[in-house]
Order: structure tokens, then C-alpha cells, then sequence
């Protein structure tokens, strides 16, 4: 790729944007380093920023996505603003402005929210769930982080360097063609997906690995929690659906870049190519996105109601049903190309197909908390908020799917209205659910009920708030990416629109305020038992934070629900023998994907503007930095026995606590 | 543009479909969501009448059901899909009453061209339809994609260069009605809006006879100045010089639109110079 794009380049840009942003971004970093160097530099970089640990790992890709979460919701809060603002006006947007707004909106949502959110938990918790010390890649997996950021970097350096895309989160060609987007936008768009789409690959090789090659003794797959299927299944897709995004992107940079024409007018371009390619990623990205938080809902609904998953093995056959069937339906994304009605109505039935296994899981949520205990805690208020939205979203998605619908609905705010009730109803109240079920086990301190319920309900009621108008609006006509509009009758809807999102802003001032205030108020709030839910897998059978190894002993499972039966057992027999405790290996800390994200950062800022003396020093530092781990020394520690002891037994302790106070009350 | 209030079979068929589709989904999904409040509310902690039953995770016959209720509904759903899909192909003809009219329509950045070859009339970002009779559209693009849709009326259809794809419409009531792009296109996108008009047959051939000898004509030349990013403030009505001028431009005899222009788009302050250089060497 290098010589490439060498070859076709000798000028730097020019000069005057480059300085003024390079100014911009120093003083960014100054700003940074200042905060850091006041004393924390040294622990970030030791503890955090060059750690191989899943959970801290987790943890930053989480962090990652939060930050990014305000960034592309001020978007939404722009976009909503101005379109309740617009009617026979030209509002407070120019379209200019007001385009690369809707396409940061969508391009950060998923890509740097959604993404980095489920990856995020699912790299906290499935090694805990599985019962393991580690993933299979520890650095490998910190460089997909790296990246990930690196390419959320570049979004964002699109602010005040240059622009961004201005055609929608998908650049469809030829909009997206240096005939019609000469600027740097779409750019700044391919370069920061392509990065942050090898970190994805990446975190989805490691995932997938893990799952199928590290388990704990007796671990067997109809074992394993449901989070666990379901981020084996998502993580399958990723390994499966990433490379198609970045190859089709990468044929969109040679037309951009070398003058090629994949996707152009002239010369025999086929922009339906395109079309097939970005949704054959596209489709399969939205199950990745879902799965997760589908395996989170199985979770918080189990332990909330005190009972096993209704229906295990079944949930299990849906979700990999799901997981195969979301390969088989993209063209649903473009009935209106007219394709003809033959190809229309086949994939318009396999769309529908997907809703069997998909209602199959809501019926055993149902029945899962049939004869349950149910607790209304804030991750459980999430999952039935989550239930009722996520209905109403299939209904509207499944409607779309019907292609004479379609034809009628397509690209209106009908469809924004869909795509968001199954994304926020789905996604977002999933991840939203499990940040704060496993928030404990990650700090080892619980968030505040009071203002998470808070919370909930702003985003709840926001939620139907900002956008039951916009299914109203669609049945008007009304279509999506308006920078203004005259029609009357869409301009009442369009400010509802706006206040729904007001109150989805509060919901967010609620969850800081909840962050903010339970870390102020952790000594009260902490978790000295590992297992503050009555949780049923093995995640709560560790201290909360867990040690740096997980388990000092690796866990023996023996059946479902590991860790309930192992509570179960521990409540008749009493105390146990003190186990055997042994050193333990675990890989060192290597600031090798920073490293690498830093170069890549370079070569993608470089090549966004054509400086390619950068991209080559980018691409030699990035290659280097690789060179060098690879003839590393020294790559594992060793933990003596005795820390090993002295740290289990405190949590066993603690443990043994609860057990005898459960006994003494029931 | 309520597309629940048609104006036409094949908007009135769609929307058709569209309730029942909803009417048989809302029959398994109102009583589902009933069941999700019921069951959390009985189930509540500290309901002391409510049986625990922690070991309760297996049941067939409810397994049966609940893979069995979406399953059916799916069945029946498929059905419609299917049937509409053939039904309501949108270059499946219509019938009608009168002459059938062609229009041929091109989207440009950013606005309509309409051509009635037959008529001899072009206009712009204004159609005049007979009521009744069946509407034969061809659509492309310039330059990049758009969808035409006039919501009343049913069925949008995209417009891609290089392409042509068919639609075929008729309108059952007199009166002007709106129509847009659904399919985003750049900056003049929201002012893609055009009026359908929709008139008797009389008034229709009156209409299209006064404007075959229109001032202003339409042909290759004047095609050159339409099809620069603008957003035209007339709806003009051109006589049709070229009556190959649509062929021309759906299989690029005329080349595709030039998009922004390197003097004036502010984009360019930043960053111009070098992607258009390196495109024109590629190339």
C-alpha cells in the first residue's frame, strides 16, 4: 500500500490549513500533557496506557466510547435544533456545515460509540465468564484498542482541520467521488475507518479465539454464559464482515487517490457495486452491534429474576441463527434501485426470516422472569425498556422489509425512526444495562440506584419523545438529511423531535451526575464481596476488581450457571479446604499498540492531506514497532504463590461472609 | 405528501399493504408487550403470592409456541411480501384511461429535468400529468444518485447515472400535489422539490401544445448551463430541440455533470489544488 501511494505523489498540501491545524492540535496536547505531567503521567502509562490487561482494556474502550458518545450527541442535539428551527428558513446551519454534521453524527455513533462500547464490555467480561486469566492475544488486543482511538482521533481532528464527509455516513458514490467531494472530508472518513477497522478486525480475532480456544476445565460450549454465544456469534460476524468494509473503502480511496474507477461515472464504474459491498458489511454490522447487548439482556434478566435463562439451548440456536441469516439480507437496504420484484421479494422474506429467532429470544426473556423474584434495579429497568422498544423497532423493521412498504418509507425519517428504536432501544440501553451491572465488578463499587433510575427514564421518555414524531413525519413524506424544509405539516413533529432530545440531554446530565457522585461516594457504595447482584456466571465468583489474574485457582465448572451452582453448593457444605495455590504467568505490559497507534495516527493524518514524507516516517515507525516487540525477551512475569494466597484470601473471607449471612436468614 | 392519503392505485395498493402489515404484526406484538408488563409486575420481589420457581428454565410446548407464533406470522408476511412485491414491481404497467405519457426524468444537481419526448416539452422541477392515464417514467441521473418520489402517487424510484430505471404511475385525482428527492445528493439537496400537477386530458394536450412552442428550447447547449450545480429559482417550461437529448445523457454520450466548481466552491479553499492535479494525471 506504501509504494502505491508513494508512487502516484510528490507535493505537501498546502501549507497554510496544515499550520493552523498543527497549532490547533498542539495546543490540545499541551493542554493534555500538562494535566498528566502534574503527577499521573508515570501510573497512566504504566497501569493504563500500555496495559495488556483485558479488563483495563475493556474498560478504556468503554471510556472511549462515553467520551465519543457527547461528541456525536451534540451532533444529534444540532441537527435536531436546526431542523425544528428550519421550516421555510434556512436556520442556523449552513448545509455545508449542516451535512458534515449528520455524517460525523452517524459515522461516530457507530463506529466510535456503539462499537467500542460492546467490544469494550465484551473484552471486560467474557474472559471472566469463560473463567480464564486472560484473552489469547493480550497485546495484539491493546493495539486494537490503540487504533480504534487513533481513528476516533481523526474524526475529531476533522473539527478544526479541514471538514468532514458531507455525504452521510455511507459514502455513496459518485457524492463521495473527487468529482463532486474534492475536499478532504471523505478523506478524513475512509483513512479514520480503515485504521480503526483493522483495530476492529483485530479485537474480533482475539475475541473469537478466546471463546473457542481458552476455557476453563469443563467450560464446554452449552456451558458458557449467554454473553459469551453471543459475543462469539458478533465477533464471527466482525472477522467475517470487517475485511469486506475495509476492502470496499479501500477501492473507494484508489478512485480518490490513484484515479481508478470502481465506483465513478466515467470509465465503467459500477456505483451499485458499492451499494452491494458497503451493505454486505453493513447489514451483518448492525447483528454485530445487537448480539452483544442480546447476550446482556439474557444476563440482567436471569439474575434479576433469580432464575436460570428460560430456554438456554434455544437462545443459543437463535442467536447463531441470527448470526447466519445477517449475511443473507443486505439488499433489503436499496428495494427502491429497482432491482425487480423477484430479487425484492426473496430478500425481503429472508429479512423477515431474522424476526423469527429474534422474537424467539424476547419470549424466553418473558419466561424468564415467569416464576422469578423480580428485582427492579437499574440494569433490569434498562432490559425492560429495552423489551418493550425493541418490539416496536421489529415491527417497524419488518414492516421495512415488506418491499411495497419500502417503496413508500425508504430513506424517510420513517426509517431514521426505525433504525433508531432498534439501535437505542437495542444497542444503547444494552450497553447501557451492562456498564452498569458490571460496573462494580470492574471498580469494585456500585453506581448510584437513585440517579441511574433517573437517568433511565430521561432516556426512555426522551427517546419515544424524539422519535414516535419522526415515524409521523415519514408517513408525511418527510425525508431524512433536510438541512430545510416548507412543508407545514412536518414542522410540528420536527419539534417534538427537538424536545424529545432535550430530555434524552437531561438522561445524559444524569448519568455524568451518577458517575461524578458514586465515585465521590465509593467508600459507601463498594462491593467487598465480588458479587453484588446474586450474579449466576462466573465473573461475580472473583473480588470486584478482580486481581490482575482473574482467578487465583481456575475455576471447576460442572454445569449452566456456573457460579449459582457453585454458590449452591458452598451454602449446604459449609466451609472448604484452603486450595493449593501455585505461581502464576502473566504477560507483561507493552506499550506497543500506543506506539503503533501513534504512527498510524501520523500516517493517517499524512495521508488524508498528501504530506507523503509523513506517511512513509507513519508507516516506518508503525512496521518498526511491531519489529520490536516481535524480538522481545522477556514477555510474561511470574506472580509468587504467596501474593497469589494473600490476595484470595482476603476475598474468600469476605465471601464467606455473605454465604454464612445468607444461611443465617433464610 | 401524506402517503396515507393516496392519490393513486399505486399508492392506494401500498398503503394497503403497509396497514395490514402492521394489523397482523400488532396482533402478536400488542399481547406480547402486555404479557412483558404483566409478568415483571406479578413477578415483582415482593409479591408474596407469586411462586418462585428458580429452577423453572425448560418447557417444550412453550418452546414450541414461541418458536411457532413469529414463525407464522413471518409465513403470512412473506405472503404479502411476495405478492406485493410482483404486484407493485414499479416498472410493472398500469393501466388506465386516454393516451399513456412518457417523462423522462433526469435528476441534476439540484433540480428536475422532465422531458416529454412525445410533447416535445421539457421543464423543470414542475410536472403536468393527465389525470387517469397511465404515466410511463424513465428516470437517470446527471450526476450523482437521487430518488424521485412523489408520495401521493406511491413508489420511489432511485436515478443513477449510466442507468435507466422505470416506473410507472398513474395519478386518479385532479389537484397539484408534492413531490422531492428521498435519496441525499449534496448541498442543494432540500430544494429538490418539485409540484405535480394533475389535470384534465384537455387541459393536459392544451398545456403541452402551448409549451412545444415555448421561448426558451432545450438542446444540447442549453442542457451545458442546466446541468451546473445550481438551485434554480424558476420552474421553467423549455420546447424540446432535442428529442434524443435523454438518451444522450443516460448512456453518457452527454457527459456527467462537472460538480463543484474549482472557482467557487468554498471547499476548495482548502484543498483543491492537489486531488483534481492527481485525478486529471490518473487519468
Amino acid at each position: 500500500m506504501l509504494g502505491k501511494l508513494t508512487w502516484g505523489a510528490i507535493p505537501f498540501d498546502q501549507p497554510i490549513p496544515l499550520l493552523a491545524g498543527a497549532v490547533v492540535l498542539v495546543a490540545i496536547l499541551a493542554v493534555l500533557v500538562w494535566v498528566v505531567v502534574k503527577g499521573h503521567l508515570p501510573y497512566l502509562w504504566r497501569e493504563w496506557i500500555t496495559s495488556v490487561d483485558h479488563k483495563r482494556i475493556g474498560v478504556m474502550y468503554t471510556l472511549l466510547a462515553s467520551v465519543m458518545l457527547l461528541r456525536g450527541f451534540s451532533d444529534a442535539i444540532m441537527m435536531r435544533l436546526q431542523q425544528a428551527v428550519s421550516f421555510h428558513s434556512p436556520g442556523f446551519l449552513p448545509p455545508e456545515h449542516y451535512n458534515q454534521i449528520f455524517s460525523a453524527h452517524g459515522t461516530i455513533m457507530i463506529f466510535f460509540v456503539a462499537m467500542p462500547f460492546v467490544i469494550g464490555l465484551m473484552n471486560l467480561v467474557v474472559p471472566l465468564q469463560l473463567g480464564v486469566r486472560d484473552v489469547a492475544f493480550p497485546t495484539l488486543n491493546s493495539v486494537g484498542f490503540w487504533l480504534t482511538a487513533t481513528g476516533a482521533l481523526l474524526v475529531n481532528v476533522s473539527l478544526v482541520v479541514g471538514e468532514f464527509a458531507r455525504t452521510g455516513w455511507l459514502p455513496y458514490p459518485p457524492l463521495s467521488e473527487l468529482t463532486y467531494s474534492p475536499g478532504v472530508g471523505v478523506d478524513y472518513y475512509l483513512w479514520s475507518l480503515e485504521i480503526s477497522g483493522v483495530g476492529t478486525l483485530v479485537a474480533g480475532i482475539n475475541l473469537v479465539t478466546t471463546i473457542l480456544k481458552i476455557r476453563t476445565k469443563g467450560m464446554t460450549y452449552l456451558r458458557m454464559p449467554m454473553f459469551c454465544w453471543t459475543a462469539l456469534a458478533s465477533n464471527l460476524l466482525i472477522v467475517a464482515a470487517f475485511p469486506i468494509l475495509t476492502a470496499t473503502l479501500a477501492m473507494l480511496i484508489l478512485d480518490r487517490y490513484l484515479g481508478f474507477h470502481f465506483f465513478t461515472n466515467e470509465a465503467g464504474g459500477n456505483v451499485m457495486m458499492f451499494m452491494n459491498l458497503i451493505w454486505a458489511w453493513g447489514h451483518p454490522e448492525v447483528y454485530i452491534l445487537i448480539l452483544p447487548p442480546f447476550g446482556i439482556f439474557s444476563e440482567v434478566v436471569a439474575t434479576f429474576s433469580g432464575k436460570a435463562l428460560f430456554g438456554y439451548r434455544s437462545m443459543v440456536l437463535a442467536t447463531m441463527a441470527i448470526c447466519l441469516l445477517s449475511f443473507m439480507v443486505w439488499l433489503h437496504h436499496f428495494f427502491t434501485m429497482g432491482a425487480g420484484a423477484d430479487v425484492n421479494a426473496i430478500f425481503g422474506i429472508a429479512s423477515m426470516i431474522i424476526a423469527i429467532p429474534t422474537g424467539v429470544k424476547i419470549y424466553n426473556w418473558l419466561f424468564t422472569m415467569y416464576g422469578g423474584r423480580v428485582r427492579f434495579a437499574t440494569p433490569m429497568l434498562w432490559s425492560l425498556g429495552f423489551m418493550v422498544t425493541f418490539i416496536i423497532g421489529g415491527l417497524t423493521g419488518v414492516l421495512l422489509a415488506v418491499p411495497p412498504a419500502d417503496f413508500l418509507l425508504h430513506n424517510s425519517l420513517f426509517l431514521i425512526a426505525h433504525f433508531h428504536n432498534v439501535i437505542i432501544g437495542g444497542v444503547l440501553f444494552g450497553a447501557f444495562a451492562g456498564y452498569t451491572y458490571w460496573f462494580p465488578k470492574a471498580f469494585g463499587f456500585r453506581l448510584h440506584e437513585g440517579l441511574g433510575k433517573a437517568a433511565f427514564w430521561f432516556w426512555l421518555v426522551g427517546f419515544y419523545v424524539a422519535f414516535m414524531p419522526l415515524y409521523v413525519a415519514g408517513f408525511l413524506g418527510a425525508t431524512r438529511r433536510m438541512q430545510h424544509y416548507d412543508v407545514a405539516e412536518w414542522r410540528p413533529w420536527l419539534i417534538a423531535a427537538g424536545f424529545g432530545a432535550v430530555l434524552i440531554l437531561i438522561g445524559i446530565a444524569f448519568q455524568i451526575a451518577q458517575l461524578a457522585f458514586s465515585i465521590r461516594h465509593r467508600e459507601e457504595l463498594r462491593d467487598r464481596t465480588g458479587d453484588p447482584w446474586d450474579g449466576r456466571s462466573l465473573e461475580w465468583a472473583t473480588s470486584s476488581p478482580p486481581p490482575v489474574f482473574n482467578f487465583a485457582i481456575l475455576p471447576d465448572v460442572s454445569g449452566e450457571d456456573a457460579y449459582w451452582t457453585q454458590k449452591l453448593l458452598a451454602r449446604q457444605q459449609g466451609k472448604a479446604d484452603e486450595p493449593h495455590y501455585e505461581a502464576i504467568e502473566m504477560p507483561r505490559n507493552s506499550p506497543t499498540g500506543f506506539v503503533c497507534a501513534f504512527f498510524a495516527t501520523i500516517m493517517g493524518f499524512a495521508l488524508i492531506w498528501h504530506i507523503w514524507w509523513m506517511v512513509i516516517a507513519g508507516f516506518v515507525g508503525a512496521f518498526a514497532t511491531f519489529v520490536v516487540f516481535a524480538w522481545r525477551d522477556h514477555d510474561e512475569y511470574e506472580i509468587p504463590a504467596d501474593e497469589v494466597a494473600r490476595l484470595d484470601r482476603a476475598n474468600i473471607a469476605a465471601r464467606r461472609e455473605l454465604v454464612t449471612a445468607a444461611r443465617d436468614a433464610s | 405528501m401524506n402517503i396515507l392519503d393516496p392519490q393513486g392505485p399505486i399508492a392506494a395498493a401500498e398503503k394497503t399493504i403497509l396497514i395490514d402489515s402492521v394489523a397482523i404484526m400488532l396482533a402478536i406484538v400488542v399481547p406480547t408487550i402486555i404479557a412483558i408488563f404483566a409478568f415483571a409486575f406479578w413477578f415483582r420481589q415482593s409479591n408474596p403470592r407469586a411462586k418462585y420457581q428458580p429452577d423453572w428454565a425448560y418447557s417444550g410446548r412453550i418452546e414450541l409456541v414461541v418458536w411457532g407464533i413469529p414463525a407464522l406470522t413471518v409465513i403470512l408476511l412473506g405472503g404479502v411480501a411476495w405478492i406485493g412485491a410482483h404486484q407493485l414491481d414499479p416498472a410493472k404497467p398500469v393501466d388506465g384511461t386516454g393516451q399513456g405519457v412518457t417523462i423522462q426524468v433526469v435528476s441534476l444537481d439540484w433540480k428536475w429535468l422532465f422531458i416529454y419526448p412525445d410533447q416535445r416539452v421539457a421543464t423543470v422541477n414542475t410536472l403536468t400529468v393527465p389525470v387517469g392515464a397511465p404515466l410511463h417514467f424513465q428516470l437517470t441521473s446527471a450526476s450523482v444518485m437521487n430518488a424521485f418520489f412523489i408520495p401521493q402517487l406511491g413508489s420511489m424510484i432511485y436515478t443513477m447515472n449510466g442507468m435507466t430505471t422505470h416506473l410507472e404511475l398513474r395519478a386518479d385525482e385532479v389537484g397539484t400535489y408534492g413531490g422531492l428527492s428521498s435519496h441525499f445528493s449534496g448541498d442543494g439537496f432540500p430544494d429538490m422539490l418539485f409540484d405535480v400537477h394533475v389535470v384534465p386530458q384537455t387541459e393536459f394536450s392544451d398545456w403541452a401544445v402551448k409549451s412545444a412552442h415555448s421561448a426558451q428550447g432545450l438542446n444540447a447547449d442549453s442542457y451545458k448551463e442546466l446541468v451546473k450545480q445550481s438551485v434554480p429559482k424558476d420552474k421553467t417550461v423549455y420546447r424540446l430541440e432535442d428529442p434524443e437529448l435523454f438518451q444522450d445523457i443516460a448512456t453518457q454520450r452527454i457527459a456527467p455533470g462537472p460538480g463543484p466548481d474549482p472557482a467557487s466552491g468554498k471547499e476548495q479553499t482548502v484543498s483543491s489544488g492537489v486531488p483534481h492535479s492527481g485525478a486529471d494525471h490518473a487519468r
